[in-house]
């Protein structure tokens, strides 16, 4: 009997143990998001947005950052996305289990591996130094394509292994071709997917610091082209703390980070819950 | 070119890797009948379906010795076209599979994969096809709503309309019925018997019953080996083979 | 061969170049971060390299285990926190939700996941070090203070692969471990944690990995001491946060010799991955 009472103890003991490790970790992560909401937000305002830093930072706004996000996060994406959907399609739809699709996929799993640091190091003597393109939008978004590129392969992936094959066999047998098949068949039905995966990509994206400041360095002026340097929201996030220049702008370009992947999210779900609805 | 046959199956072996699926399959179809394959599970009928559009193709690891004859050319000959041939060729699957598209999208893929995409004549065909798989009726006012939401009878006259679309030659099918209601059932039956006037058709029955209200001729598959064949008529009434005999009067199944 | 053929054929060729992108990017790092560290490396030596206590660029000393110890105390440090914390919320998650919360949490996570690793070196910096620094004394800038934060980094990670493993497991195996009288909390400890083993190892070696790579918010909370750490709350660095912060103004050898870091980082990482990888092989094999 008393046996049986230790069990049921040590079970209890568990149980709360658990609880209270479970909720205080949970606590302890919305606790620092809200913390530097709660500071950020009051800094946030539409010149904050719209006005480009000034003197290195301490005044002004966060504007040239933003537009060095987007601009650096749409090269990424411009250059993964035909690659990895591309190879995932390859992968799924054209080969079988075999030392071509091993060797790839031992690639794949590798580069999803490498911390981004390397990826920075990668960056800066391949493209800023060897190819000549400096420090640069075009520079920092061909690294961060690199980086990106095993999410957005698995993503799909995941995608096309979820249609059933009865799909494929009914465009074969209507005279369809394979890529017929792929392009016509497959993928409309497996779009949510792969776009799941591109905006796994972009929040990857955001917030990326070291890839960054390594191949586009940390101009804070707006970008006029491909080739010019630029600074991300993150790239300033962490300068002006690391550098202490402003603990109010930092919060506040915290802030502004945090909302934006909230965004991100935020709007992906939405439409990808209006294109399901839009089929069924 | 052989007299009025429309398929002509010589001495036909089909492999699944090392095993056999197909034993020396020997027979004749000719146009314009409804041709009735019968035979217990895994004797081989669905794989002698695919075979005769090349679906099989997509299975790796299969191989065949034999040729199969369409209008007196070997469909596995080098220079045939596969898209042309599964064109000529249609095959329905025993459970509809419409894609997750309108009813007039699912019609209009076969037409499109030859680039065919002037309105008008889609919409001909389309009516076209959906008129002879005896649908147009139902979905007239709906063309553009998605596909899955009509009935399961509905679903597979859809399958039929998707294959009439290309102007085929003949209709392979393969339990077309199975998971349908009586009614439904009825319907198809219907439109296979208007459908042969047009068509050559080779069908697997759902059972014996509906090969004996459609079929013309009738042959008899177990395990991968082409048993008998002949009139339907005769192979119900007076079969010359006793397994086919034992498998009619349902001794076994 | 019609027209159709051709183009399917080319198609098919495209798409295989495209695919072989992943091991073409792979190879060009590898080459590249060799080619620039590989050379340093002979020059001064591996031994004294990898072994050298004093790292002094201007003097060309060159020696990376302060960074070595510091990237290992840290990560395990994380580890420590980590594991346990990571698995609980994986068990909490499976067994002690209600299915509407489970949503909630799981979104929230990862959502958290999303966040920039640069905001929590952030919160670090602003509220943890002063922490560590006004109670436990020392600069606050310490390997305590970035193996606290590094363990809230790699939780997602840990979390979401652990619970996966669980949860794939074969509804009999709870169901019979009840039925021999087992309670709820011996059926995980003893049952389902075992079985999901090699999963949770997996999810284990993905966050040191991840922990191993992470640069930006260490360099803000480790203080950055390029000595033998002697304690927690001694500043450090670590391999990645070497590089981070001296790359900006690094030449000639020095530049050589973050790249040679790089190098050692790079072979550790893959060792790892590659181990995850096997067993996760092993897993579904």
């Amino acid at each position: 009997m008393k046996f049986e009472r230790r069990r049921y103890l040590t079970q209890n003991i568990a149980k709360i143990l658990i609880w209270m490790a479970a909720l205080s970790t949970m606590a302890v992560m919305a606790l620092i998001v809200f913390q530097v909401l709660w500071e950020g937000l009051p800094v946030l305002s539409l010149s904050f947005f719209l006005d480009s830093p000034r003197s290195m930072g301490r005044e002004g706004g966060i504007f040239s950052t933003i537009v060095g996000t987007f601009a650096l996060t749409i090269v990424a994406i411009l250059f993964a996305t035909p690659l990895g959907v591309g190879t995932a399609i390859f992968l799924w739809e054209y080969t079988r289990e075999g030392r071509i699709s091993r060797t790839i996929r031992f690639g794949i799993g590798c580069l999803a591996g490498v911390p981004s640091i390397i990826f920075g190091l990668f960056g800066f003597v391949f493209f800023v130094i060897y190819l000549n393109m400096g420090w640069s939008i075009l520079s920092g978004g061909l690294t961060m394509a690199a980086l990106i590129l095993p999410t957005i392969i698995s993503a799909t992936e995941e995608a096309l292994k979820a249609i059933p094959y009865s799909f494929r066999e009914v465009s074969y047998s209507l005279g369809g071709t394979k890529w017929q098949t792929v392009t016509r068949a497959v993928i409309p039905s497996a779009l949510p997917g792969i776009f799941t995966g591109i905006i796994l990509g972009i929040c990857r994206s955001i917030e990326e610091t070291a890839v960054v400041i390594l191949t586009a360095g940390s101009s804070l002026l707006i970008p006029t082209s491909l080739f010019s340097p630029v600074r991300t929201m993150s790239v300033h996030f962490y300068i002006l703390s690391r550098e202490g220049i402003s603990m109010e702008m930092a919060y506040g370009t915290g802030a502004a980070l945090i909302l934006l992947v909230l965004i991100v999210n935020t709007v992906a779900n939405w439409l990808l819950s209006r294109y399901v609805r839009k089929k069924a | 070119m052989s007299t009025g046959n429309k398929i002509a199956v010589k001495d036909f072996n089909f492999y699944y890797g090392s095993i056999q699926a197909l034993q020396m399959i020997n027979l004749d179809i000719k146009a314009n009948e409804i041709f009735a394959i019968l035979g217990p599970a895994r004797s081989g009928k669905t794989t002698f379906l695919k075979s005769l559009n090349r679906l099989t193709d997509l299975v790796h690891g299969a191989s065949h010795t034999g040729t199969i004859l369409l209008d007196g050319e070997d469909i596995y000959a080098p220079r045939i076209s596969l898209t042309q041939l599964r064109r000529r060729v249609g095959i329905v699957f025993d459970l509809p599979i419409p894609l997750p598209v309108s009813i007039y999208e699912n019609v209009a893929y076969g037409p499109k994969l030859s680039n065919k995409t002037q309105k008008k004549y889609l919409d001909e065909i389309i009516e076209k096809a959906l008129r002879s798989a005896f649908l147009w009726d139902e979905v007239k006012d709906r063309l553009h709503t998605s596909a899955l939401r009509l009935s399961g009878g509905q679903q597979q006259r859809l399958c039929i309309s998707r294959i009439l679309a290309l102007d085929p030659e003949v209709l392979l099918l393969d339990e077309p019925c199975s998971g349908l209601d009586p009614i439904s059932t009825a319907s198809i039956e219907e439109t296979l018997s208007r459908l042969k006037k047009e068509y050559t058709i080779i069908l697997v029955p759902h059972n014996i019953q509906q090969a004996s209200r459609v079929a013309d001729r009738v042959g008899f598959l177990l395990e991968g080996k082409l048993v008998e064949e002949g009139p339907a008529f005769e192979i119900f009434t007076r079969p010359k083979n006793k397994k086919t005999e034992d498998y009619i009067s349902g001794k076994f199944g | 061969m019609e027209i159709k053929e051709i183009k399917e054929r080319f198609i098919e060729k495209i798409l295989l170049l495209i695919a072989f992108s992943s091991i073409t990017i792979l190879a060009l790092i590898t080459f590249f971060i060799f080619g620039e560290g590989l050379p340093l490396i002979w020059k001064i030596g591996p031994k004294s390299f990898l072994l050298g206590e004093r790292w002094v660029p201007s003097q060309g000393e060159f020696g990376i285990l302060p960074m070595i110890v510091g990237s290992f105390w840290v990560t395990f440090g994380a580890l420590l926190l980590g594991i346990p914390l990571g698995l609980a919320c994986a068990i909490f998650l499976c067994e002690w939700t209600p299915p509407w919360a489970g949503m909630i949490l799981r979104s929230a996570i990862q959502v958290l996941a999303g966040i920039p690793s640069v905001v929590y070196g952030f919160w670090g910096l602003v509220v943890l070090v002063p922490l560590i620094r006004n109670f436990l004394g020392g600069p606050g800038l310490s390997i305590l203070s970035g193996s606290l934060i590094l363990s809230i980094m790699i939780l997602p990670t840990i979390i979401s692969i652990s619970e996966d493993s669980l949860k794939a497991l074969p509804p009999n195996y709870k169901a019979g471990a009840f039925a021999l009288g087992a309670t709820h909390w011996q059926t995980i400890w003893r049952v389902l944690i075992p079985a999901a083993r090699s999963g949770i190892v997996a999810s284990i070696i993905l966050g040191m990995g991840r922990a191993l790579g992470e640069t930006m918010a260490m360099i803000m909370i480790l203080g950055n001491a390029v000595k033998m750490p002697s304690s927690i709350l001694d500043s450090a660095r670590t391999l990645t946060t070497n590089i981070g912060i001296e790359m900006g103004y690094a030449s000639g050898d020095h530049r050589q010799a973050l790249f040679a870091a790089g190098v050692i980082l790079f072979l550790i990482i893959m060792i790892l991955n590659t181990l995850a990888i096997v067993l996760s092989r092993r897993r579904a094999g």
